[in-house]
């Protein structure tokens, strides 16, 4: 998910993304005397229990995956598979030293991750922090800051535009930009647009940020805290040297969720502008490839390729990590 | 804060500048959170004819549900929300079978693959959607299904969007219960083995009923997922009558949805179920999310 955590990850998501958590509950099994009480359909029904899941996971996404990098060095019109030529890094080479729109994309994916971690991620972390103090109306505050996660990319697109937009869109008319002449192209400048879009994603973000947060100060030992007021730490001192440092399992988390978001970022910008000059992405380029005009799939594939090897970049090590905790609690 | 002054057993004030100042702070924060929204409720609750008139920062003379009710009917929306139903509940529901299948496996069976099944399971999960999407696109193209589907195909059908879903989700849902299946005592489980209790039985009537907490949490989370999916239906729907309502709303906007009150009012539409689920099952949705995150 989406969603994402998650996600994906979004979500997903897109998404959300799901993430796994560093270290989890020690693994007991059952010892080898117990697994001769199996019988053949026991064990015929395991088979099919974690094969039928398995390879309908593996046929759409890990194969498909290997297939994006396979035809990343072909060219293919999709009509008859006689019409795949292989063609090296052909495909490589036009991206990266043709392609006007591949670096801006790069770039953009860089900044969408720059900003989402300098801004609303610590102000998820700060608002965290401030609710986590036992208040009142704690529960009234978190409703309305963690609202936007739940909305669609796609709402959040329409709702932001109503915002932005030139002639009738609420910052425009609120200091009288709106009149020929005088416009503030919020969405169509590609000096502003990214930006623009990057307020509506922090919007998201921030409430994202501040429910994995709370729930990993939810279990900082109260003791702890307590050792460092009698100290004589006062509240920031405690929570860089004390509260923080106890973050790190939910820190990892935060940043491989927020890259992915930021390589996922996609329904934004395709309801905002459909990516137009200013707010290349990725995913964007990737998709126009397939549902555009000019259908290039090899030349897709590749663009596919340079976003799954910037992915495992950060998916394997952090897996490695949390798996290999796993196996040694 | 108050923590340490209690700790330090000074007696704390009955009301503290620096929590009323707080709470001035989170409440602001609180409103300019949800302004954009109350923005958009707003410019959707007001006539056209009003706006483009007076202009959309001004005071309101009249207000009405009328944009909601024309943005429903012209659009067909309740169309695209049986779309959206048809695609979401199998999506959900086998996404928990196969997923607590696996997790099943995983967590009670040391069948060495285990791990590693895991593990790619789980990186599936958190590769982006467009890696996939060429390859993905042609194989739907490919797979011919006459009378199975109504394009004839696997690409433009209701089948092939469970199926992506499925796959895709089940990653990250077979992580969680196989976590939260190590929990359970295993006893549980050795009892019933001992007893001749076979591997589906232990499965289905011991261990599945105990996870019912994470289930709830993660069909939660996983209804929303599916429901606020814009891209697989973007790509992999091309009959904009089989759009599930959320990829729908962007051919709507332009074609049914002709000035900004209606937009407003037609993305609020599709935004009223999530936030149903929310407000009801904000505990399980925060949960879930969560859930991937932490321990437990």
């Amino acid at each position: 998910m989406s969603n994402s955590t998650t996600a994906e990850t979004n979500t997903q998501g897109p998404e959300a993304a799901a993430v796994p958590p560093p270290g989890a509950a020690p693994a007991k099994m059952v010892s080898q005397g117990h697994r001769r009480l199996l019988t053949r359909r026991d064990r015929l029904t395991l088979g099919l229990m974690a094969g039928l899941p398995t390879i309908l996971h593996f046929a759409l996404v890990w194969v498909t995956a290997l297939a994006s990098v396979a035809l990343a060095f072909t060219t293919w019109d999709g009509i008859g598979f006689d019409s795949i030529k292989w063609v090296g890094l052909e495909n490589f080479k036009q991206l990266f030293n043709d392609n006007p729109q591949f670096w801006p994309a790069v770039q953009h994916n860089v900044i969408w991750f720059v900003v989402l971690i300098l801004i609303p991620t610590p102000l998820g972390l700060f608002l965290a922090v401030q609710l986590d103090k036992k208040i009142r109306f704690s529960r009234v505050y978190q409703t309305a800051f963690f609202l936007p996660v739940v909305l669609s990319m796609a709402v959040i697109g329409f709702v932001w535009q109503l915002i932005y937009n030139p002639d009738t869109g609420l910052i425009n008319s609120l200091i009288g930009a709106n009149e020929p002449g005088k416009y503030i192209d919020w969405i169509g400048d590609p000096d502003l647009n990214l930006w623009a879009i990057l307020v509506a994603a922090s919007w998201r973000h921030t409430g994202y940020m501040m429910i994995l947060y709370l729930a990993g100060l939810k279990g900082v030992d109260p003791s702890l805290r307590e050792a460092s007021a009698l100290d004589g730490a006062n509240e920031w001192q405690t929570f860089k040297n004390v509260i923080f440092p106890t973050l790190r399992p939910t820190n990892t988390v935060v940043l491989v969720v927020t890259i992915i978001e930021a390589l996922r970022a996609f329904d934004l910008v395709f309801v905002f502008n459909k990516g137009a000059q200013g707010t290349e992405l990725l995913s964007i380029l990737i998709t126009n490839n397939i549902i555009g005009e000019s259908s290039r799939i090899g030349y897709g594939s590749a663009i596919a390729v340079v976003l799954l090897l910037i992915s495992l970049v950060v998916i394997i090590p952090y897996l490695i990590a949390t798996f290999r905790k796993e196996r040694r609690a | 804060m108050s923590t340490t002054t209690a700790t330090l057993g000074k007696k704390s004030a009955p009301v503290r500048p620096a929590r009323i100042l707080l709470h001035l702070f989170l409440a602001g924060a609180a409103l300019a959170w949800i302004a954009p929204l109350a923005w958009a409720i707003y410019a959707a609750l007001r006539p056209y004819s009003e706006t483009s008139e007076k202009g959309y920062v001004s005071w309101p003379d009249s207000l009405s549900f009328d944009n909601f009710t024309n943005a429903y009917q012209q659009s067909d929306m309740s169309h695209y929300f049986v779309n959206t139903v048809i695609i979401a509940v199998p999506a959900v529901l086998l996404t928990l079978f196969l997923s607590s299948m696996v997790a099943f496996y995983v967590s009670r069976f040391d069948f060495r693959l285990n791990l590693v099944l895991l593990l790619l399971f789980t990186a599936g999960n958190l590769l982006p959607q467009q890696v996939i999407i060429t390859p993905l696109y042609r194989l739907y193209l490919l797979i011919d299904l006459p009378g199975i589907t109504m394009s004839g195909k696997l690409y433009d059908s209701a089948l092939g969007l469970v199926l992506i879903h499925v796959a895709f989700q089940s990653g990250f849902c077979a992580f969680v219960l196989s976590n939260y299946m190590r929990t359970l005592p295993h006893e549980l489980t050795e009892a019933a083995l001992m007893d001749g209790a076979s591997v589906w039985r232990q499965y289905w009537q011991i261990v599945l009923p105990l996870c019912k907490p994470a289930m709830a949490a993660l069909a939660t989370l996983l209804s929303i997922w599916i429901y606020n999916d814009f891209f697989w239906a973007l790509v992999l729907i091309s009959t904009g009558e089989n759009m599930p309502v959320t990829s729908a709303l962007n051919n709507l906007s332009g074609a049914y949805f002709t000035d900004p009150n209606l937009v407003a009012a037609g993305a609020l539409l599709t935004a009223i179920p999530t936030l149903i689920v929310y407000f009801v099952l904000q505990r399980q949705f925060v949960s879930g999310l969560t859930l991937g995150a932490n321990k437990g």
